[in-house]
Parts: C-alpha cells; sequence; structure tokens
C-alpha cells in the first residue's frame, strides 16, 4: 500500500507524485513587466533613503526601483549588483520584513511596504537572463588571492577581487560551491537550481579558479595558503552543529536540521525523500522554520517547533513565524527538550516549560508534556568548526576588526564565521565585498 | 437631493453632464446607450456637408500618456469629423431626438467656410427637431489643413463672421467652440459674441504630440512610419480648460456668455469646478472613452452630494459662484503670509519635502537625527513645493499668520491687505508719487 500522510515511521512518497513541484515552487513567483512596473510606482524615492540604511549592501534602493519604473530593469541590476553581486539570491531569501521593507516609509504610512524584494528580483532576473554577469576585469595585477569556503561570502569577495584584476582561487571543502545557498536555503526560496546558476554566472568575470572537496584543516593547511598566495579570505562559515545535551539524544531518527536542509537541497526527486509523520523541530531560527516548512510540504502530518524562549526572541521573523504556521506548522514556546524517549527509534520527546531566571538565563518548570515523535530535528545553533591555529578569537568566532581583517597579517575572514556576523545571507555578502576592498587597498599599497 | 436638472441656453437637461462632440456620439447607438446610462445631453459628432464623407485614417487614431497602472492621463486623436454619410447621420438623430425628448441633443457642425455651406446645412438639422447646433472651430488636426477647425477658430473675423451667417439662418441656438490653440481666449470668445452666439464651448483639443515611438523615430500613434500633430485631451488638459473658462467668466466683454465647460472632466468634482468657474454645464468625453458611459453615474451622485452638503438646490445656484474670486496677480494680497507646517504625527520621514526644498527652493526644510523634518519659519516664503511633494495628505499645510504677528523671514508685521498696485516696489507707483 503506498505511503500518504498518516503512515508512521520515516518514510518517502507521502504524496502523490504531483504534489512536490507544486509544494517546492517558487514561494513568490516573480512579477512580470507590468507588475513591476505597479509595484515600482508605490516608491517615494525617499531622500536618504532608510531602505538604503536598511540594507546591509547599502544597494541604492529607490535609484534601481526608479530604473524599474523607466523600464529599464538592466540598469536596476546594475545598481543593485554594483553594492551586491549576490542580489538575486538576497532578492529571494533576504527577510526583507526586518530590513529593507520593515524601513520602508509605506510600511510607516499604510502597514505594507514596496515590495523591494520582488522588485530586486525582477531586475536581477533581467540581467541573467539578459546574458553574462556585466561587470569588467580590471587590468591583471598580478596578485594571488585564496579565499576559503565559497558561500555568500567567499564568492562575493572572489568577484570583486577578481573584477579588481587579482588572480582568485576559490576553495570550498564540498564537492559543490555556494555554501548555504546551496546547501541551507529551503527549497522554495530558491527553486530551479538557481543558486548554482546564479554561481556559474557570477563566476563568468573570469580570473576564478574553483576548487571544489578541500577543506581547511583537511586537505588545507592556513600557512601553506599564507606562503602561496599574497591574500587569504576565510570564509568557511559554521561547520558545527550543537547538541541538545539531553537523554536519549542519540536515537535514531534524531538529526541536525542542517542536514536535512542540506539533503533536500541535494535530492533531485523529492517524492524519494523520507520524513517522519509526527515531526518535531527543536530551535527558533530560520533553520528551525526552514525545516519545519519543508517537513510538513514533503507530506509530514504534524510538525512542531519547539522553542525555548518567547515568540519575540526567535530568530525567526514574525513573517518567517506567519509563513510556518500558515504551511500548518503548530510553533510552541518556552519549552524546553528533557528526554528523547523511544525503543532505539524515537518515539516520543518529553519537553518542560521554562521561566526567565533572574539572571537573564532561564530554568525548567516542574510542568512536562510530552510530544509523539517519529523524526526530530535540531536546529539550536551553528558553532565554529575547524578554526585555523593562531587565529585569535572572538568569543567563538574568528576575532576581526575593521573589514574582517584577523589578527594574522594577509588573512581577512569573513561571514559567518567571524565575529559580529549576523548570519544573514546580505550581512555575508557585505562583509565579503568590503573585505576584498581592505584586500585591494593592502595589495596595491 | 439637490435637482441636477440644467437649462443651458434654453436647452433643457435632466442633470448638466452632455457627452462632447467626438467618437462616443458619432451614431444612433451610442446616443441610446448614452441616454439610457444616465447623461444629460450629447453633442452628437461633427457633420460635414452633404456628399462624399472625409475619410479617416487605417492606423492607430489615439495616441495617450499613462500613470504606472496604465491609468490613461493624457490621450490625443488624429480622427476627422464624421466619416459617415450626412442623410445617415440626420435620420439617426432624428430618430433618438423623437424617442428621447427630454435629454439634450446638438449638433456639431463643420462646412466649409462659405456662407452657401451654413446655410445648406442649417436646415437640414433643424428638420431633426434638435435643439441646437454647436459650431466646431476647435479641431486642430486634419481639417484645419483644409481651411476648418481650428483653422477658422484661430482666426476672430472668421469666428464672428460664421456666428452670424448661422444666427441669421437658424432658429437652434448657436454654440461655438473654442479652439485653445490660441494666444488669448478672449479674443475668439468677444469675436463669437460679436456674432451673436448664443454660447461657447471650450476647449476643443490641444495641438500635440503624446510620444514618440524611440525605435521607428517617429510619433505617436504612426501611421506607417509618421505621425502628425493630434489633439491632447483628457485630465491632462484640465487646469488649461479652467483656466480659460474663468478668463470668459470674468472678462467685462464676455461675462455672462453661457459657457459649456470641456476638458478632462473625470469626476464630479472637475465637473463641480467647471461649473463654479462659470460654466453653465459641462461636456465629457475621454473619461467616458476610457470607463464607458456609467461613469455619469458616480458624476451625478457626487456632484448631488456635494450640492446637499453645501445647500446648493439647483445647477443655476452654483454656476459662477467661484467667478468673484479670480483675479489678477496685481490684486494679490501681499500681506498675506503662511508658513509650511509638518504634522510630525502624520509624517513618514520619507524626506521629499526636505530634498525638494534643500535642492530646489528655499532651504527652508531641516532635517534632524531620527528623519525629523522641520519648517525653519525664517527660510520659508511658503512657496507649497512641500505640501505638492508629500505623499501624505494634509500632512503639511500652510499655516497663515495672523495680523500683528511678525513674519520671520522679512521681518515685517504682518497688517492690512496691500497689493502690487500699491506696493512701493512697483515703478508705477513710484512715478506716481
Amino acid at each position: 500500500m503506498a505511503n500518504d500522510t498518516f503512515s508512521p515511521g520515516v518514510v518517502a512518497a507521502r504524496l502523490p507524485a504531483s504534489a512536490y513541484r507544486a509544494n517546492f515552487g517558487d514561494l513568490h513567483p516573480p512579477l512580470d513587466d507590468h507588475e513591476a512596473r505597479v509595484a515600482a510606482d508605490r516608491c517615494y524615492f525617499c531622500f536618504d533613503a532608510p531602505c538604503t540604511q536598511a540594507c546591509p549592501t547599502a544597494i541604492d534602493v529607490p535609484l534601481f526601483i526608479r530604473q524599474i519604473s523607466t523600464g529599464t530593469p538592466l540598469a536596476a541590476a546594475q545598481t543593485i549588483l554594483s553594492q551586491n553581486i549576490l542580489g538575486g539570491m538576497c532578492a529571494r531569501v533576504c527577510p526583507t520584513e526586518t530590513l529593507c521593507e520593515q524601513a520602508c516609509v509605506r510600511e510607516t504610512a499604510e502597514g505594507r511596504p514596496v515590495e523591494i524584494g520582488r522588485l530586486q528580483r525582477h531586475a536581477t532576473d533581467r540581467a541573467m537572463a539578459a546574458g553574462p554577469q556585466p561587470f569588467t576585469r580590471a587590468a591583471p595585477t598580478g596578485k594571488r588571492v585564496a579565499v576559503v569556503g565559497a558561500g555568500p561570502a567567499g564568492l562575493t569577495a572572489a568577484h570583486r577581487l577578481a573584477l579588481l584584476g587579482h588572480e582568485v582561487t576559490l576553495h570550498d571543502g564540498r564537492p559543490k560551491v555556494g555554501g548555504l545557498n546551496e546547501y541551507g536555503i529551503a527549497a522554495y526560496k530558491a527553486p530551479d537550481g538557481f543558486a548554482q546558476a546564479e554561481i556559474d554566472w557570477l563566476l563568468g568575470i573570469g580570473g576564478i579558479r574553483v576548487v571544489a572537496g578541500q577543506r581547511l584543516g583537511e586537505e588545507l593547511a592556513l600557512d601553506d595558503l599564507r606562503r602561496d598566495f599574497d591574500a587569504v579570505f576565510l570564509a568557511i562559515g559554521l561547520a558545527g552543529v550543537n547538541a541538545l545535551e539531553v537523554e536519549g539524544e542519540d536515537r535514531e531518527n534524531v538529526r541536525d536540521a542542517v542536514d536535512f536542509i542540506a539533503e533536500l537541497r541535494q535530492t533531485a526527486d523529492l517524492s524519494g525523500l523520507p520524513v517522519g509523520r509526527d515531526v518535531i523541530v527543536i530551535g527558533g531560527g530560520m533553520t528551525a522554520v526552514d525545516a519545519a516548512v519543508q517537513a510538513r510540504l514533503l507530506g509530514a502530518q504534524s510538525v512542531t517547533i519547539v522553542y525555548r524562549r518567547g515568540p519575540e526572541e526567535m530568530g525567526a521573523s514574525a513573517y518567517e513565524r506567519d509563513l510556518a504556521a500558515s504551511k500548518g506548522v503548530r510553533i510552541i514556546t518556552h519549552a524546553a527538550p528533557l528526554r528523547v524517549l523511544g525503543n532505539g527509534a524515537v518515539r516520543e520527546v518529553e519537553f518542560a516549560y521554562t521561566r526567565p531566571r533572574g539572571d537573564g538565563g532561564l530554568e525548567r518548570t516542574d510542568q512536562t508534556f510530552r510530544l509523539l515523535a517519529d523524526q526530530v530535528f535540531k536546529a539550536i545553533g551553528q558553532p565554529l568548526e575547524g578554526a585555523p591555529e593562531g587565529l585569535a578569537l572572538d568569543g567563538r568566532k574568528i576575532a576581526v576588526s575593521g573589514p574582517g581583517r584577523t589578527s594574522l597579517a594577509g588573512v581577512w575572514a569573513g561571514g559567518d564565521c567571524a565575529a559580529g556576523s549576523k548570519d544573514l545571507t546580505v550581512s555575508a555578502v557585505a562583509q565579503g565585498r568590503d573585505a576584498a576592498m581592505d584586500i585591494h587597498a593592502a595589495l596595491m599599497g | 437631493m439637490a435637482n441636477l436638472a440644467s437649462e443651458f441656453v434654453g436647452i433643457k437637461s435632466p442633470n448638466p453632464f452632455w457627452l462632447a462632440s467626438a467618437p462616443p456620439t458619432d451614431k444612433e447607438y451610442n446616443v441610446r446607450r448614452a441616454y439610457e446610462a444616465g447623461w444629460g445631453g450629447v453633442v452628437w459628432k461633427t457633420l460635414g456637408e452633404a456628399g462624399p464623407p472625409v475619410v479617416n485614417v487605417n492606423g492607430p487614431r489615439y495616441g495617450a500618456i499613462w500613470g504606472a497602472d496604465r491609468r490613461l492621463l493624457g490621450m490625443n486623436n488624429i480622427e476627422l469629423i464624421t466619416d459617415r454619410p450626412l442623410e445617415v447621420n440626420l435620420r439617426e438623430i432624428k430618430a433618438v431626438k423623437r424617442d428621447y425628448p427630454d435629454r439634450a441633443l446638438v449638433v456639431s457642425l463643420m462646412v466649409p467656410c462659405e456662407e452657401e455651406a451654413w446655410k445648406a446645412i442649417l436646415p437640414l438639422v433643424e428638420e431633426t427637431g434638435a435643439d441646437g447646433i454647436e459650431l466646431n472651430f476647435g479641431c486642430p488636426h486634419g481639417m484645419a489643413e483644409r481651411g476648418m477647425g481650428s483653422a477658422v477658430g484661430q482666426v476672430p473675423e472668421y469666428i464672428e463672421m460664421v456666428t452670424r451667417w448661422c444666427k441669421q439662418s437658424t432658429r437652434m441656438p448657436v454654440i461655438v467652440k473654442l479652439t485653445p490653440n490660441i494666444t488669448n481666449i478672449l479674443y475668439p470668445a468677444e469675436a463669437a459674441r460679436r456674432g451673436g452666439a448664443d454660447a461657447v464651448s471650450l476647449i476643443n483639443t490641444l495641438n500635440s504630440i503624446t510620444s514618440v515611438d524611440l525605435e521607428l523615430l517617429a510619433p505617436q500613434p504612426t501611421i506607417d512610419g509618421k505621425g502628425t500633430h493630434g489633439g491632447y485631451c483628457g485630465p491632462a488638459v484640465k487646469p488649461i480648460a479652467l483656466n480659460m473658462v474663468a478668463e470668459i467668466a470674468r472678462n467685462p466683454a464676455t461675462a455672462g456668455l453661457p459657457i459649456s465647460g470641456i476638458g478632462g472632466v473625470t469626476t464630479w468634482r472637475d465637473a463641480a469646478e467647471f461649473l463654479v468657474l462659470g460654466a453653465g454645464n459641462v461636456q465629457v468625453c475621454t473619461a467616458a472613452m476610457t470607463y464607458g458611459f456609467r461613469v455619469v453615474q458616480e458624476m451625478m451622485s457626487g456632484l448631488s452630494d456635494w450640492m446637499d452638503e453645501k445647500g446648493h438646490e439647483s445647477i443655476a445656484a452654483i454656476v459662477g459662484r467661484a467667478v468673484p474670486n479670480v483675479t489678477d496677480w496685481q490684486h494679490l494680497n501681499l500681506n498675506y503670509v503662511t508658513k509650511a507646517k509638518i504634522n510630525q504625527e502624520a509624517c513618514i520621514k520619507c524626506g521629499r519635502c526636505y530634498a525638494a526644498c534643500e535642492d530646489t527652493s528655499h532651504q527652508a526644510i531641516a532635517m534632524s537625527p531620527g528623519r525629523v523634518f522641520e519648517v525653519k519659519d525664517e527660510e520659508c516664503v511658503a512657496c507649497n513645493l512641500c505640501v505638492n511633494v508629500c505623499p501624505v495628505e494634509d500632512c503639511i499645510t500652510m499655516v497663515p499668520l495672523a495680523n500683528g504677528e511678525r513674519d520671520p523671514r522679512t521681518g515685517a508685521v504682518v497688517g492690512a491687505g496691500a497689493d502690487w498696485t500699491t506696493h512701493p516696489n512697483n515703478p508705477s507707483v513710484r512715478a506716481a508719487g
């Protein structure tokens, strides 16, 4: 008998084959030319615009929207891409509701901002459809830069450095480049192979040699890179995962949400990807929402996010929480796991309600409850892993000053691995770009 | 509910909304449907002399400019007068008028500038039972090249002459439709009055090129690679029309001459503005062409509600009510001082007022941390640009200084009214002194 959403256990093909395409299609369909002009007309072309100030990459939003409204989407794309070469991905994944669109004066005025994200996508889609990336490399400088980590920060730095005439070698530990763009973003935010298409387009600048499958601390050593290159940019992300540190955590079907998301992104036929009937996601950030929503979209019957603090402290924005709710995900706050129960595989998770402690911490109360679970995803944050010896740390991340300068001469760092990062694609882009400009200044003296 | 009944040069209609002479009124089918939709009257699309009718282009006849959501803001056309045979139009006019005796039906005419031509067509129109005629001295394209339309309307002597011919030859009221493509609307209006016109109607369309096809490098609408100037109409021309209507209404030589107001009337509010500036009724075309005949329902309900709210019982009671407040610049009170005031509660902090004032005006708005925008009274000349660019209605207002207050910009104390005619900087005042 075929599986359905009621089938117990962790099984594949819970949904009719046709459902997957619809479920994992574009969350927000693209604006056509007319829709874009109508949406663009709502922009007030603010002075010293709040949206631009709210953008980590400081895209001149009013200008690019005006360029769309006058029928020049390629000029709009140039405005975007000159600040943010991953403007296409950012248009899809940025939490605009907490960045540019939150700052939009029409949000203030009417509670309905200009659709900046979708307009940015309109322009960048046109640019990618129009042909190769639109920048031209400067004359060769003869300088060589190693970029380690081909996620948003590394890709951006590589592009900017290549643009400035340097020779870049871009290393990544995974088989495919892209970092979280390729392995970490919910599938419905960037369907149809967008991440790889954007990377191919970006690499069209030339001057970037991609070396995949080489991990710092394994195939690569920082000392060698410092010796062989004029500068090194580390954008190695956060490869570790935090543990729940509760009894029964090692039971079968308890896994890290990031692995589930990565596996999902690399699965061509999603009907073949097993998912539980009753799924629990522990955590409160974007990763928790991405895992929970995608579990539902794969056909899980019940999906519950359990977060130990209150909703306002969740890393996931109100918009993301609403998205989860709209997909049928239940969110329980103020509860922390006590035990993972089951015989071999997980069957239930026991939680305790929490309350704030005077010192800002949390404590478990005596009130407990159990939730059915045949699959548990842990999404309680990722620590830095594999930072090379000799690099000063700031807390649990690589210490940086200014535009990504580390404690070692000739070594810069940016993106999620660097202290002060905001765990956002767009912040990583800004750091990669700014570090590249600083490297350029240092190399050219 | 206010009484919208209208009487214009003796022609009665249940409301003051007439359809202007144009494609919407070019045949019986349309006009019947317009009456059914509620229009008080129509001016039948311009008839020409008997014989082979004019021909129209077979490519696009209209150009347009739009807002972002394709809201039509202005339109032009290169269509000529009716291209249907005269006898067909006359037969249809007669049938329609017979069936709708309570509605106004005026026939627009354009024949060569020869007395015989006018004398030939007038009895034919009279025989239909139509309520009146409108002399089309306005069309700026095509027919003007043949010595008709605006070619007549641009020469006051011709207007006077043709109007007189018509008045001498028909019992019907004669409305003279004026072209705005002149330097001063008073000359043609005065000529019409001298010729005995019962009324003037204005404005006809403005000469225009709405846009250029940047691929073909040709004006639009483009006919086989070429374009010509056409007549511009729609919401964009309303301000021009309002001024011309007001000028005629307040000019001593034309005061009291009935005016049928035309030019971009799109809503009841537009109509009310024309009426209070001296128009006895209004004619509409582009709004109907854009939205269909049903728009008249909004015009009727809106005008009626406004009249009720203000206690106006009839159309006649509102016609011209704003005319006494239209004056020359020289009579404006130079001691009337206002200052822009920004309502901080309503402000959404877009900064458009700041950019406009700082870049292009008087540097009279300060921007403080937190995007707080405030007017510097000592710099503000009260130009109103900030009000115009502010996206929030009533967020910025112009607040008058009271008598006795000192204007922080000039140091002068606001006092009794004084205008340019008595101002010491006026050379003629100095000469007299």
